[in-house]
């Protein structure tokens, strides 16, 4: 009966932590080689070969093609500078200069990775579209409601998450966050 | 109480094996993946433009809405294939995935340094059973090696503007994948 007892207590604490780790590391994205600079986070070597098994689970998971490093990288945002979750019904602005790239695009998801509707039909510019500053730096406007300059509409949502994917670029597996790679700043003006 | 703390301790070192175990699995199983998703909608060895994502329905999630994009699903048990695309608008790339979805390779429109990206794919082995002398003459034509015998190639083109896009969609739908013994030989 003790024996019984005791395997059984073992077959529950593995089956809990084994898949509650697995549950939690899919979820919160634990891919090794991760590179954070600010609000923006990527994963270079999810887009090659050397893909590690967190990487390819995540991927199977999610369902996406991930970017190739010889196409480009992928850069993700779920929070502002400060750490506060993007909110669709906040004012939150998207500013600065992003490492050297041939073309980059920035795009607005919900949490599922879908285009968040909206009226104008707009889910994300490409470094073409964008209005710049004299000094090539450029201001997007993530908000509900319309903007002057570029306006990015949320459509309301409460969570979303920003990705911006740069295209024939240096930056890949071998960066480190630094001065070389400035990305833009991410920052939530005003919620209702 | 050792008792209970072994038994904890033999309860963690069970559950590292089953995540371990599960994360691995994982993609081996996974219904909803890419290849999965697009297995039912591309023919094989034939290049199918995907529709744009739109806030209604996308084919696959996180997908950028600014490029055209088409997939050649291969299978390379028949013999080589040749791609062959041609480059259109602001830029063009092809990146090749494994069946479970892994990007071995990619090359854009600059690095292949032609108006046409063209390549060949073949397994290690294929390459490896090519005549020498053919080897030569293909000196400059790019072979690509495939760690899988199937796959997906994915021919993507960028629309600066919304505008452009159809431009872009009719350069990828113009790509083309097909068995190198279906190719007429220039010479």
């Amino acid at each position: 009966m003790r024996l019984l007892l005791g395997t059984l207590f073992v077959l529950a604490v593995g089956a809990v932590i084994g898949l509650g780790g697995t549950y939690l590391a899919l979820k919160r994205g634990a891919a090794f080689g991760s590179l954070t600079i600010g609000a923006w986070t990527a994963w270079p070597k999810t887009g090659t070969a050397d893909a590690d098994p967190y990487a390819r689970a995540s991927i199977a998971r999610i369902g996406l093609l991930p970017t190739a490093v010889g196409d480009g990288i992928t850069f993700a945002a779920e929070a502002d500078d400060n750490g506060k979750p993007l909110d669709g019904r906040c004012d939150v602005l998207v500013s600065g200069i992003t490492p050297s790239a041939r073309f980059w695009t920035i795009t607005l998801y919900n949490r599922e990775g879908e285009l968040a509707a909206n009226s104008v039909g707009r889910h994300g510019f490409t470094s073409q579209e964008i209005v710049r500053g004299a000094d090539g730096s450029f201001a997007i406007i993530a908000a509900p409601r319309a903007q002057p300059g570029n306006w990015l509409p949320t459509g309301g949502i409460e969570r979303y998450t920003l990705v911006l994917r740069l295209y024939d670029t240096a930056v890949g597996v071998s960066t480190r966050a630094g001065r070389e790679v400035p990305m833009p700043s991410i920052t939530t003006r005003s919620c209702p | 109480m050792i008792r209970w703390a072994l038994l904890i301790l033999g309860g963690c070192l069970l559950g590292g094996v089953v995540h371990i175990a599960t994360i691995i699995m994982l993609p081996r199983t996974a219904t909803r993946d890419a290849y999965s998703r697009l297995e039912p909608i591309t023919p094989v060895n034939k290049v199918t433009p995907i529709p744009p994502p739109t806030s209604d329905a996308a084919t696959m999630p996180y997908m950028d809405p600014a490029f055209a994009s088409a997939i050649c699903r291969y299978d390379l048990s028949q013999g080589p294939m040749k791609l062959t695309v041609p480059v259109r608008t602001a830029y063009t790339s092809v990146s090749f995935y494994t069946d479970s979805d892994v990007a071995y390779y990619a090359i854009n429109d600059r690095a292949a340094g032609r108006r046409v990206i063209e390549l060949d794919l073949m397994t290690v082995d294929q390459h490896n059973q090519m005549p020498e002398e053919e080897d030569v003459t293909a000196a400059d034509r790019l072979i690509v090696e495939s760690p899988t015998l199937t796959g997906l190639i994915a021919i993507r083109a960028l629309a600066p503007e919304p505008s452009l896009l159809p431009q872009a969609q009719s350069a990828v739908a113009a790509a083309q994948c097909l068995r190198s013994d279906d190719v007429k030989r220039p010479r």
